[in-house]
C-alpha cells in the first residue's frame, strides 16, 4: 500500500471518530458546561474585584472637624485606603451613616474624636483615625511649643520607609494562582474525558467484533493511530474552547489588572501539554483496554494508568498554585505521565520558566516512541482476542490469537 | 480472475492443533461450501485467509501471489461473529467500510444505495444498526462484505439467522457474484442448502480437509448403497449375503451397502428367491449422509501433529 493511501486510511478512521464524538450529545454538553463555568467564574471574579476597589471609604466631617480633611487625605494616601471626605452637619451625617451613604462620621471631642458608624469601624480606617487623633494632639502640643503643626504634619505624613528586598518577592499573585488552578483542572478533566473515550472506543470495537471486519483491511497500528488522533482532535477542540473562553473572559472582564500572569504563555503551554499528555495516556490506555472484551472489565486494566493521572493532579492543584517549587512538585514536573499535569501549573504560577518546561517536554516526547512500540505490540496481539482478560505478558509475547 | 489457493495451513493454539495442513482450492466463479462439525476449523481457516489470524505455516495465495494486505482489500468478508458499529447508522457504516476498502466517497455512496436496495434494507439506511433485527443486521453485514465489489468472497455462516426469503436473496447474490468470476467460499451447517447451491463442497474434520469435490464426486467415493423393496422376503433376509451390509430395514424396505462389485446383484437374487421384488435401485446419498459418513469415521490421525506432518498429495485435499 502506498504511503499516501496508508495516510488516507488513518485519516478516514480519525475522521469517523471525530464526527462520531463531536456530534455526540455528551461532548456538546460537557464542552458547553465547561465554557459556561469558565465565563461565569470570570464574571464572579470581575464583580468581586469591582466591589473591592469600590470599597473607598467615605467619611463625613462636621464643620468643627473639617480642618482635618487635608491631614486625613495625606494619612489615608500613605496607608493605601482611599478616603473621601464630605462636610455635613452632625444630624445629617448621622442619618447618612444609618442609610449607608457614609461609612463614618467624625465629630471632634476635647481629647480626640467620636466616630459614628453603622455597625463596625473598618479596621484600616480605625488605624487612620487613631493616627489622625494622635496627629491632632501632637499638633496642639506643637502649637503650644510655638511651631507650625501643618508643616510638621506634612513632613511626617510624607516620610517613607524604603524597603530593600534581599530576596525577590515570593508573594502570591492572585491571577497566577487562578491560572494555575484552571490549567490543572482543565488538563485533568480533558485527559480524563479523552482517556475514557479511548478505552470505550477500543472495547466497543472489540465487543461488537467490528474490529475483525476492520482488521481485514487495515493494520492494527492504523486503527490505533486513527482512533487516537480522532479522539485527540475531539479533546483538542474541547481544550481550545475552554482556553479561549478563559482568555476571553480574563481579557473581557479585565481580570489581568495587577497580576504578572503571562496569559499567552499559560494558554499556549496548557494546549501543548494537553497534546503531549493526551498522546501518552491515550497510547497506554488503548493498549490496556485492548486486553479486555467487555466495558465492565475496563477498570481492572486501566486503573493503574488512571492513578498515574489522578495522583499528579491531586498534588498539582493542592500544592502547585501556592508552592510551585516544592521539591515534590519539581520532581513530578519532569516525570513522564506526571509532567503534563504538573508542569503547566508551575509555568502558570511562574514557578518554572520556559527552559524547564522545554526539558520536561523533551523527556516526555522521548518516551513516546517506546510507548508506541509497546502499545502496537500489545494492541495488535490482543485486539482480536475474545473471552476473558488477556494477560499482559501473553499479549507482549505475541502468542495470543 | 483466478482461483484462491489454501495451501497446507497449520495453526496451533497452545498444544491444540486447530488446523493441520488444511488445503483446498476455490476456483474462479465457483461457490465452495465449507462444511464440518463444530470446532473443525472452518472459522480458523477463514480468519487466516483474511489475515486477522496468522498461520503457523502454510499460505493463502491468489493470482499466483500470497494474499497480502493490499490484495485483501479486494476480499469481501463476513465474520462468524457479526461486527458492525452498533451506534452508527446503516448508511454511514456501509459508506465508511466501503471507503476503508478504497472506494471514493461518491462511489461508496452509490454502492451503499444499490446494496441496501438489493438486500431489502433501503428504508433502514438512517437507523442505527443496533435498532435492527438480527436478520436485518445480517443483511447489513452481507452488504458490508459486498459493497466494494470484491474479487473474492469469504463468508462465515452467512445463512444463519436468515428467513427463507432472505436465504433466497442471499443464494441469488452468491450465484451472481460467482457468475462475475469471483471465488466464493462460505461455511454452513445447512447441508441441504450447501448441496443445492454449491459447485463444490469440502468436508473438514479436526482441522483437515477430509473430502472435497463436486457432490457427484463425493458420492462416487462413498460406499454404494441400494434400496430393495420386497413384501415376501423375511426380516433379516440380507444378513447372510456375502459382501453386503444392512444399513436399515423398515418393513418391506431394506437399504444395503455393498463392499464388493456385483454384491448388489447377489442381494437382488437372494431377495428374488423369496418372491417378487417390487423395487430395486441405487440410493444417492445426500450431503448430510456423506457428511455423517466422513465425520463418523474413526479419527485417522491424532490432533497434535506438527507443521511438518506430511501434506496430502497436491494442493487439493485428499479424499477419504
Ligand atoms: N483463539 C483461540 N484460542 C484457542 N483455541 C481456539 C481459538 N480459536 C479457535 N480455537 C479452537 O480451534 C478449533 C477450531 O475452531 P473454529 O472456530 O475454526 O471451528 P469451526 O469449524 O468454525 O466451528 P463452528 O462450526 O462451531 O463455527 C476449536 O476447537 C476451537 O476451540
Ligand atoms: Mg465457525
Amino acid at each position: 500500500m502506498s504511503a499516501r493511501s496508508e495516510r488516507s486510511t488513518v485519516w478516514l478512521i480519525a475522521s469517523r471518530e471525530l464526527r462520531a464524538r463531536l456530534l455526540s450529545k455528551s461532548f456538546i454538553w460537557t464542552t458547553t458546561v465547561l465554557v459556561v463555568i469558565v465565563v461565569a467564574g470570570g464574571l464572579v471574579l470581575n464583580l468581586a474585584q469591582r466591589s473591592s476597589t469600590a470599597s473607598d471609604v467615605s467619611v463625613g466631617l462636621t464643620p468643627q472637624s473639617a480642618a482635618s480633611a487635608p491631614l486625613l487625605a495625606a494619612l489615608s494616601k500613605a496607608s493605601g485606603l482611599e478616603v473621601t471626605t464630605e462636610e455635613v452637619s452632625e444630624d445629617a451625617g448621622t442619618r447618612s451613616v444609618r442609610d449607608g451613604d457614609l461609612d463614618a462620621l467624625l465629630i471632634p471631642t476635647d481629647d480626640g474624636y467620636r466616630v459614628v458608624v453603622d455597625e463596625a469601624l473598618d479596621t484600616r480606617l480605625s488605624a487612620i483615625l487613631t493616627s489622625l487623633a494622635g496627629q491632632r494632639v501632637l499638633g496642639e502640643q506643637i502649637t503650644a511649643l510655638g511651631g507650625d503643626p501643618a508643616s510638621v504634619n506634612a513632613a511626617v505624613a510624607g516620610a517613607v520607609v524604603d524597603v530593600d528586598r534581599l530576596k525577590p518577592a515570593e508573594e502570591v499573585d492572585g491571577g497566577q494562582v487562578v491560572a494555575g488552578y484552571l490549567a490543572g483542572i482543565l488538563l485533568f478533566m480533558a485527559l480524563m474525558t479523552c482517556g475514557q473515550l479511548i478505552t470505550q472506543g477500543v472495547v466497543e470495537e472489540k465487543t461488537s467484533r467490528v474490529v475483525e471486519v476492520l482488521l481485514a483491511t487495515v493494520r492494527p497500528w492504523q486503527l490505533l493511530v486513527g482512533k487516537i488522533s480522532g479522539i485527540g482532535g475531539v479533546g483538542l477542540v474541547q481544550v481550545l474552547a475552554v482556553v479561549a473562553a478563559s482568555v476571553g473572559s480574563a481579557l473581557g472582564f479585565g481580570l489581568l489588572d495587577g497580576t504578572s500572569l503571562d496569559l499567552g504563555a499559560a494558554a499556549g503551554w496548557t494546549v501543548l501539554w494537553f497534546l503531549v499528555g493526551f498522546t501518552l495516556f491515550a497510547i497506554a490506555l488503548a493498549a490496556a483496554a485492548s486486553l479486555v472484551s467487555r466495558q465492565e472489565d475496563v477498570g481492572s486494566v486501566t486503573g493503574p494508568i488512571m492513578t498515574l493521572m489522578v495522583i499528579p493532579y491531586a498534588i498539582g492543584v493542592s500544592i502547585g498554585p501556592w508552592d510551585p517549587n516544592n521539591p515534590l512538585m519539581v520532581w513530578m514536573s519532569y516525570l513522564p505521565f506526571c509532567s503534563p499535569l504538573v508542569m503547566p501549573i508551575r509555568v502558570a504560577v511562574g514557578g518554572a520558566g520556559t527552559g524547564e518546561a522545554l526539558i520536561a517536554l523533551a523527556i516526555n516526547l522521548a518516551v513516546i516512541p517506546l510507548l508506541i512500540w509497546l502499545a502496537a505490540r500489545i494492541y495488535g496481539n490482543a485486539v482480536l482476542h475474545t473471552g476473558g482478560r488477556l494477560r499482559l505478558r501473553t499479549a507482549l509475547g505475541g502468542r495470543a490469537a | 480472475m483466478s482461483s484462491l489457493f489454501i495451501d497446507r495451513l497449520t495453526k496451533r493454539f497452545g498444544e491444540f492443533t486447530a488446523l493441520d495442513s488444511m488445503s483446498f482450492e476455490v476456483g474462479s466463479g465457483e461457490i465452495f461450501g465449507f462444511v464440518g462439525s463444530n470446532g473443525a476449523g472452518k472459522t480458523t481457516t477463514m480468519r487466516i485467509v483474511l489475515g486477522v489470524l496468522s498461520a503457523d505455516s502454510g499460505q493463502v495465495s491468489w493470482q499466483g501471489r500470497p494474499l497480502d494486505l493490499v490484495s485483501r482489500r479486494t476480499v469481501g468478508y463476513m465474520p462468524e461473529e457479526r461486527g458492525l458499529y452498533p451506534r452508527m447508522t446503516v448508511g454511514e457504516q456501509l459508506v465508511y467500510l466501503a471507503r476503508l476498502h478504497g472506494l471514493a466517497r461518491s462511489s461508496a455512496t452509490d454502492a451503499m444505495e444499490r446494496w441496501t436496495e438489493r438486500l431489502g434494507i433501503a428504508d433502514r439506511q438512517t437507523d442505527e444498526v443496533m435498532r435492527l433485527s438480527l436478520g436485518n443486521q445480517q443483511r447489513v453485514q452481507l452488504a458490508a462484505a459486498l459493497i466494494h465489489q470484491p474479487d473474492i468472497l469469504v463468508l462465515d455462516e452467512p445463512f444463519s439467522g436468515l428467513d427463507p426469503v432472505a436465504v433466497d436473496v442471499m443464494s441469488e447474490v452468491l450465484r451472481e457474484q460467482a457468475d462475475r468470476g469471483v471465488p466464493v467460499l462460505f461455511s454452513s451447517h445447512q447441508l441441504d442448502l450447501v448441496e443445492r447451491l454449491c459447485d463444490r463442497v469440502g468436508i473438514v474434520r479436526a482441522g483437515r480437509m477430509e473430502a472435497d469435490g463436486t457432490i457427484e464426486e463425493l458420492r462416487a467415493t462413498a460406499v454404494p448403497r441400494w434400496e430393495l423393496v420386497s413384501d415376501a422376503a423375511p426380516a433379516g433376509w440380507a444378513g447372510s449375503v456375502t459382501g453386503v451390509r444392512v444399513v436399515s430395514e423398515d418393513g418391506p424396505r431394506t437399504v444395503v451397502e455393498t463392499g464388493i462389485d456385483g454384491a448388489d446383484q447377489q442381494a437382488l437374487a437372494a431377495a428374488l428367491a423369496y418372491g417378487p421384488v417390487r423395487a430395486f435401485g441405487p440410493v444417492r446419498p445426500s450431503l448430510t449422509e456423506l457428511f455423517r459418513h466422513v465425520v463418523s469415521e474413526p479419527t485417522p490421525r491424532p490432533r497434535t501433529g506438527g507443521p511438518d506432518t506430511p501434506a496430502p498429495s497436491g494442493p487439493l485435499g485428499g479424499t477419504s
